[in-house]
């Protein structure tokens, strides 16, 4: 039965890239048809996966039996049955029967293994060998997904893996009621949702307290601490901005070496094309630059507040900064003086700025 | 047909209203073709970079009202950059300049800037109708110019724009005069308003049928707005949040009784979620509920609202309903067609989410489900066949499942099947989105069912140029196809490049298509404009044919290269 873990799955891997990449060129002309047959046909992968994944969904029908909402007939017969359609010619039949009564179901499970199909093993680890250059990388995920998630990491060559996108332990997401706290490192334009949309949920904590006390059947759930407070941040001369958690930090300490991590793989990057080749290098020159960029003083930290207007970053207490803030700027310490800056109250001198980074 | 004079015809053509049954007639014969030009009131530009306003106005001289789309769908999610193109400025000001009589312009994902808007509203005596949806570039004061000149105002109704919010005073540069306006809608727009002013509009606007507020609008003007406006048809409440002791409250209750034609309902952009009671009298006429900005409803409180909408067509909700809630909408809602489901947390994964089994009840209960919204945890492949059985009327699928990758979680499999189960289902799907660990699989059964398809979107799936392939040679109808992060290269962006014109548009990002094999594109196929859009400049210091191009954009047009393309975007 395919288990839901593949602990040799790093091995396994490596077995399956080689073979195929033997297999792929003798196997290659006769993917290449297209073959007319209903999904289904084509779902062996080999046959132990057909038989482990009727167990699983036999398993996952009749774990719901005892739930009278789910729709899917639950008797014996289910996995036993056919997929309706057998060829393209023919009057596609769907059963008529209405989903209380399932008499039949729709199931593209077929029984029968009627042609192997030309898709190898490895099909579902083709994505894999995307790339001779993410194949390395391979090692590093202990879950099957692909590594073409890593290009993003390549993309944005700086350390961090912004797109460790790792799926959660498929035990855990069996059981979905689990409290398993999964982050997604967010990906640019993922998942697809408008801007406004992103932070809905730590907008609305901003209700008063009064509001909340009188909400008493909620269900019991206690709201979210505001843990997501993402906003943009862009360095000036690097066209691609960043993301930030606000919440993440404590100070303005941690939040400026954080923005200095951020972008100092993209500075790199931007110095030197080749760093971004090679992921590890990429790390190097990001802890070398490190250094230089905190306490330099060659950039500035500005923020825009809930207002549109522009702040030096260090003129309030942490808290009130993380709840007026909605985008960051890094600028140049040189170019300050070329910008109308509006400070709260004080007057600085614009090469006094608060915040170095 | 040439024993009739051209007015019988004209006549007969005035009961065709389509867009693409006028398209049809006009190719009939020269004479149809006049007759149809000068008679055609309504046009629709897919891609304002396809044509230019001087030969829209050659040729449609009749024309009361235009609809422009700018950017690429994917610019919603960030993946175009800012200034990349889509101004509206050049189309008004030749309309301007001409002698149409423009009375409807409505945009989608253009940049209109206030001169525009000024423009716009000197320019057109009897303009009736702005429709602005995901715009951006322009401030209250170019709606302020609008309310100001446009004296026979029907309908200002912005969607989600982008809007630089100098604050207030736009709404009173309403004349008095003004008593037109059908629909108002400014729930995008971020700043305070004139309260006064809004309520004096809405008590001289007898015909107002739809009013959708902002955040800024309290609950007591909206209990008085409601008195004032009780024929309304659509109402989107802006802040609602209140004591529910308070005699404002009893006020909106009874504000609430007497609005009998409401039938429409949104905003609710900030919510006290004990205070719903009060709009049960309105939900059992609800045909369309958005409550996907108010993430503070929901447990029993919005079982409870939901329950009280049994005439509900279409529903937009946040996934804090949770899989327990979309079981009370398919028991509750059985007129049920359009359902969207989005994301309250995009970057955790807590409990508040939905996962397969929302969406299987709901295909269950609600036989007529046509189009789909979803983002969810996680999807299987016994789900999704079973929800294509239930439901094999689907125009619009949508699926995004949180974590782009995610296998079937139950058999680590990938969905080919549970979506091919779809797309062989539901024969009349014309847009599909895709989500989840894919293989080329999936694209052979779209290649072979999906007859109907005009919309595709891909991300993070296939194995091979195969799946490209398959979709290209077998989507007859495919008009747009937008796809990230996919393996598909030259071999299967040239394998066939006349069908790029038979299509709207292409966008490939972070795939494996060259330089090389753009230009290649560009080359055989005059028709297109192939842009290279290269934020990093990286193009500029790197000329090689063989380099991967970040993100690409082909469309068809019949003026050629734009003149309007920032720097960083190259037109092979």
């Amino acid at each position: 039965m395919v288990t839901d873990k593949m602990v040799d799955y790093p091995q396994f891997l490596n077995l399956m890239n080689k073979e195929w990449l033997v297999n792929h060129k003798v196997s290659e002309d006769k993917k290449l048809e297209l073959r007319l047959g209903p999904p289904g046909e084509a779902l062996d992968y080999n046959r132990n996966t057909t038989h482990g994944t009727k167990r699983a969904f036999q398993h996952t029908a009749e774990t719901r039996t005892g739930e009278k909402e789910w729709p899917v007939d639950t008797t014996k017969n289910q996995c036993q049955k056919i997929s309706c359609i057998e060829k393209i010619g023919d009057k596609v039949n769907l059963p008529p029967t209405p989903w209380s009564s399932g008499s039949t179901i729709y199931s593209a499970f077929s029984k029968d293994t009627k042609e192997e199909p030309q898709h190898s093993k490895a099909s579902f680890f083709q994505n894999l060998p995307v790339s001779k250059k993410l194949a390395g990388m391979a090692e590093d995920f202990k879950q099957p997904c692909s590594p073409r998630m890593a290009v993003g990491e390549v993309q944005f060559a700086d350390g961090k893996a912004c797109c460790s996108l790792a799926t959660a332990d498929p035990d855990a997401s069996t059981n979905i009621t689990s409290n398993k706290r999964i982050e997604y490192s967010p990906v640019v334009g993922w998942p697809p949702i408008r801007s406004f949309r992103k932070n809905i949920a730590s907008n609305s904590l901003s209700k008063p307290a009064s509001e909340s006390s009188n909400d008493k059947d909620t269900g019991g759930k206690p709201e979210n601490p505001k843990t997501q407070l993402f906003v943009k941040i862009n360095m000036e001369g690097i066209p691609i901005g960043r993301k930030v958690n606000l919440s993440a930090y404590n100070s303005y300490e941690e939040l400026s070496l954080a923005i200095d991590d951020l972008f100092s793989g993209l500075l790199a990057a931007q110095r030197d094309p080749s760093a971004t080749q090679n992921e590890s290098k990429a790390k190097e020159s990001a802890k070398a630059e490190a250094g230089p960029l905190a306490g330099s003083g060659e950039y500035t930290l500005i923020y825009e507040d809930d207002e549109g207007d522009r702040i030096l970053v260090g003129d309030v207490p942490w808290n009130m900064f993380v709840s007026t803030a909605k985008r960051l700027h890094v600028l140049k310490s040189s170019e300050l003086s070329t910008l109308q800056i509006c400070s709260n109250e004080k007057e600085k001198a614009p090469f006094d700025p608060a915040v170095h980074i | 047909m040439n024993y009739f004079p051209d007015e019988v015809l004209e006549h007969v053509f005035d009961f065709i209203t389509s867009h693409k049954d006028r398209n049809s007639v006009s190719l009939v014969c020269k004479s149809w073709y006049k007759i149809e030009r000068y008679s055609r009131r309504r046009v629709f530009i897919g891609n304002c970079y396809s044509i230019s306003p001087e030969r829209l106005i050659a040729r449609f001289p009749g024309l009361k009202s235009l609809t422009l789309k700018g950017k690429p769908h994917f610019a919603d999610f960030n993946l175009v950059p800012h200034d990349w193109g889509g101004f509206v400025y050049p189309w008004i000001k030749a309309l301007a300049k001409s002698r149409i009589g423009l009375e409807e312009l409505r945009l989608k994902r253009m940049v209109v800037s206030d001169e525009s808007l000024e423009l716009l509203s000197k320019s057109f005596v009897n303009f009736k109708s702005l429709v602005l949806v995901s715009c951006e570039g322009f401030t209250t004061d170019g709606l302020a110019a609008i309310a100001a000149n446009c004296r026979f105002l029907r309908e200002l109704d912005l969607q989600e724009n982008e809007v630089d919010d100098h604050r207030g005073h736009w709404l009173s540069c309403f004349p008095e005069s003004c008593t037109s306006l059908i629909s108002l809608n400014f729930a995008c727009l971020r700043g305070e308003v004139n309260l006064g002013a809004l309520e004096r509009l809405v008590s001289r606007s007898p015909n107002l049928k739809s009013l959708r507020l902002n955040r800024a609008v309290p609950l007591d003007t909206l209990q008085k707005l409601l008195m004032r406006a009780p024929q309304l048809v659509d109402l989107g409440i802006g802040s609602y949040v209140h004591d529910p002791f308070s005699e404002v409250y009893n006020k909106l209750k009874i504000a609430f009784q007497r609005c009998k034609s409401i039938r429409s309902l949104s905003g609710f952009l900030e919510v006290a979620p004990h205070c719903m009671s009060a709009i049960y009298p309105i939900c059992g006429n609800l045909t369309f509920l958005n409550l996907s900005y108010a993430p503070g409803l929901h447990g029993n409180k919005l079982m409870k609202l939901i329950q009280h909408c049994r005439k509900l067509q279409r529903l937009w909700i946040l996934d804090c309903i949770g899989d327990k809630g979309l079981g009370v909408v398919a028991l509750t809602c059985k007129e049920l067609q359009e359902l969207r489901v989005f994301p309250s947390d995009p970057f955790g994964a807590g409990n508040a989410a939905v996962t397969e089994e929302g969406l299987v009840l709901v295909s269950a209960g609600c036989p007529k489900l046509n189009s789909l919204l979803y983002f969810c945890q996680q999807m299987t492949n016994a789900a999704l066949i079973t929800v294509a059985k239930n439901c094999p009327n689907f125009i619009r699928f949508r699926l995004c499942i949180l974590d782009p990758i995610k296998p079937d979680p139950v058999t680590n499999q990938p969905l080919d099947e549970g979506f091919g189960a779809i797309v062989q289902s539901c024969k009349g799907l014309k847009r599909l989105s895709l989500s989840g660990l894919l293989t080329d699989q999936v694209f052979l059964y779209i290649g072979m069912y999906a007859e109907q398809l005009e919309m595709l979107s891909i991300a993070f799936a296939a194995d091979s140029d195969k799946g490209m392939l398959y979709v290209l040679n077998g989507c007859k109808k495919l008009r747009k196809l937008e796809i990230r992060d996919c393996p598909f290269g030259d071999a299967a962006l040239l394998e066939d490049v006349g069908k790029y014109e038979t299509m709207r548009s292409l966008w490939m990002s972070s795939c494996e298509v060259t330089l090389g094999g753009c230009k290649s594109v560009a080359e055989k196929m005059p028709s297109l404009n192939v842009e290279i859009i290269d934020e990093c400049e990286q193009m500029e210091f790197n000329l090689d044919d063989k380099q991967k191009v970040d993100k690409m954009y082909l469309y068809r047009t019949l003026v050629g290269h734009r003149k309007d393309a920032p720097e960083y975007v190259s037109i092979l």
